[in-house]
């Protein structure tokens, strides 16, 4: 390969206001003036979006699949954490 | 848009049967498969390949519709291709995206389609002549392909899956844009019809290799198959295209350039004619009417193209050091 390689950026989109920014796919750019306008003609040619972020993929700290029930497992017992846990009688309505 | 049956997929892996064995159960399952989960070699080989052709695809795809941009033959039809040709660049980049969550660099992958190492999808070496082969391209190969596409919505592998949706539902635009031209040929002077009819003889037996061979016993493809990377079979997906496309070409008034197509009652479909392989095979290894004329194009534009990504990276570091040494005097 003769060239660099240009950096890889993660696109997040919010569709509307009042929604979250969500993760729309990644775009290649030198910088990130340049990768918000790469975004923005990539991943918004049909009005998806209200607001893009951008942030660098080597930035984004991701957790590893392996760790996944060690991290997420616990919950899963936790069912008292859950509103239906707990019995309340029909007659004192909706709560 | 335009997806064609893997060519040349291999789909052999190496790892224990306990491994294998776990990998299929998610499957099975119906669980999709993300970037960093453990997966086969085999299936990661298969899709890389797989997702890097298609986005060559709709990257060579953007050029025998772009040189009609300059000639379309109204205000309307010219902003109609042009959004097109653009939604073809972004499925590109969708797919690029999708084939580096496999662990390969978007230079890799551009680097084997400019060396001609990389296949992307025969069709687009056959050249569009007319207004009326624009007409046909959108309606008959993007209708191809949407068939092809619709089944690798739910491909397990999520991030092709989620990249297919996307382009699924921006696709459907180009086949109607491509059948409304049709329509107004064929309502339009007996010129005009016969330009339709001529587009339509030129484009359909490429369109119906467009799904590629028939696999028969192969390997590799039931392989896919038991992965869940393909749903049907090339056969299947092509009998479908034929079933779907042939009533539009009555209702055009225009005849499928087939005489032994014919209804079949008891499968509820058509049986064709058959499909000259010699000439998809010819195609594939290079030597189409246009392979050598795209793959030049396409050097020639990255070629052009360098001293913009050098001149951008060169701004980027040089912006960055300034802000470097900028942090630095603040904090003294």
């Amino acid at each position: 390969m003769s060239e660099t390689a240009t950096p890889l950026w993660e696109v997040f989109i919010r569709a509307r206001n009042g929604l979250s920014h969500k993760h729309a796919g990644s775009i290649h750019a030198a910088d990130a003036e340049m990768a918000l306008q790469a975004a923005r003609d990539v991943y918004t040619r049909r009005g998806e979006g209200q607001s893009i972020w951008v942030a660098r993929s080597s930035d984004i700290i991701a957790s590893d699949p392996v760790d996944k029930d060690m991290l997420f497992e616990p919950t899963a017992s936790k069912i008292y954490r859950h509103p239906t846990f707990y019995d309340i009688p029909d007659d004192v309505g909706n709560m | 848009m335009y997806s064609q049956g893997l060519i040349g997929a291999d789909g052999k892996t190496h790892e224990d049967e306990a491994f294998l064995n776990a990998f299929q159960a998610r499957i099975d399952a119906e669980q999709k498969i993300e970037p960093n989960d453990p997966m086969p070699q085999g299936y990661r080989k298969t899709l890389i390949r797989q997702i890097s052709q298609h986005a060559h695809s709709e990257i060579i795809g953007m050029q025998p519709e772009g040189n009609w941009i300059s000639r379309a033959p109204t205000l309307r039809r010219k902003a109609a291709l042009l959004a097109k040709v653009q939604d073809e660049g972004g499925h590109g980049l969708y797919l690029y995206s999708a084939a580096e969550t496999l662990g390969v660099s978007r230079e890799e992958v551009t680097d084997q389609l400019l060396s001609g190492a990389a296949k992307y999808s025969s069709i687009f070496n056959y050249p569009a002549l007319t207004w009326a082969d624009i007409g046909a391209i959108g309606w008959l190969v993007d209708g191809a392909a949407i068939m092809n596409q619709i089944v690798l919505c739910r491909c397990s592998y999520g991030p092709y899956a989620r990249a297919m949706i996307r382009i699924c539902k921006e696709e459907s635009f180009h086949q109607r844009q491509g059948y409304e031209i049709m329509i107004a040929l064929c309502n339009g002077s007996d010129e005009q019809k016969e330009l339709a009819q001529d587009a339509l003889n030129r484009f359909w037996w490429p369109s119906l290799m467009m799904f590629g061979p028939p696999e028969g016993d192969s390997v590799h493809s039931s392989q896919s198959m038991i992965w869940k990377i393909k749903r049907f079979s090339n056969d299947d997906l092509r009998d479908k295209f034929i079933n779907a496309t042939v009533p539009q070409a009555e209702h055009l008034g225009l005849t499928i350039p087939d005489p032994d197509l014919k209804w079949n009652e008891q499968k509820q479909g058509y049986d064709h004619g058959d499909i000259d392989w010699n000439e998809f095979w010819r195609v594939v290894k290079g030597d189409g009417i246009c392979n050598r004329d795209r793959l030049k194009k396409r050097r020639k534009v990255h070629r052009n193209g360098a001293w913009v990504r050098e001149a951008a990276l060169a701004f980027a570091s040089k912006h960055a050091a300034q802000q470097t040494a900028d942090a630095q005097i603040a904090a003294e």
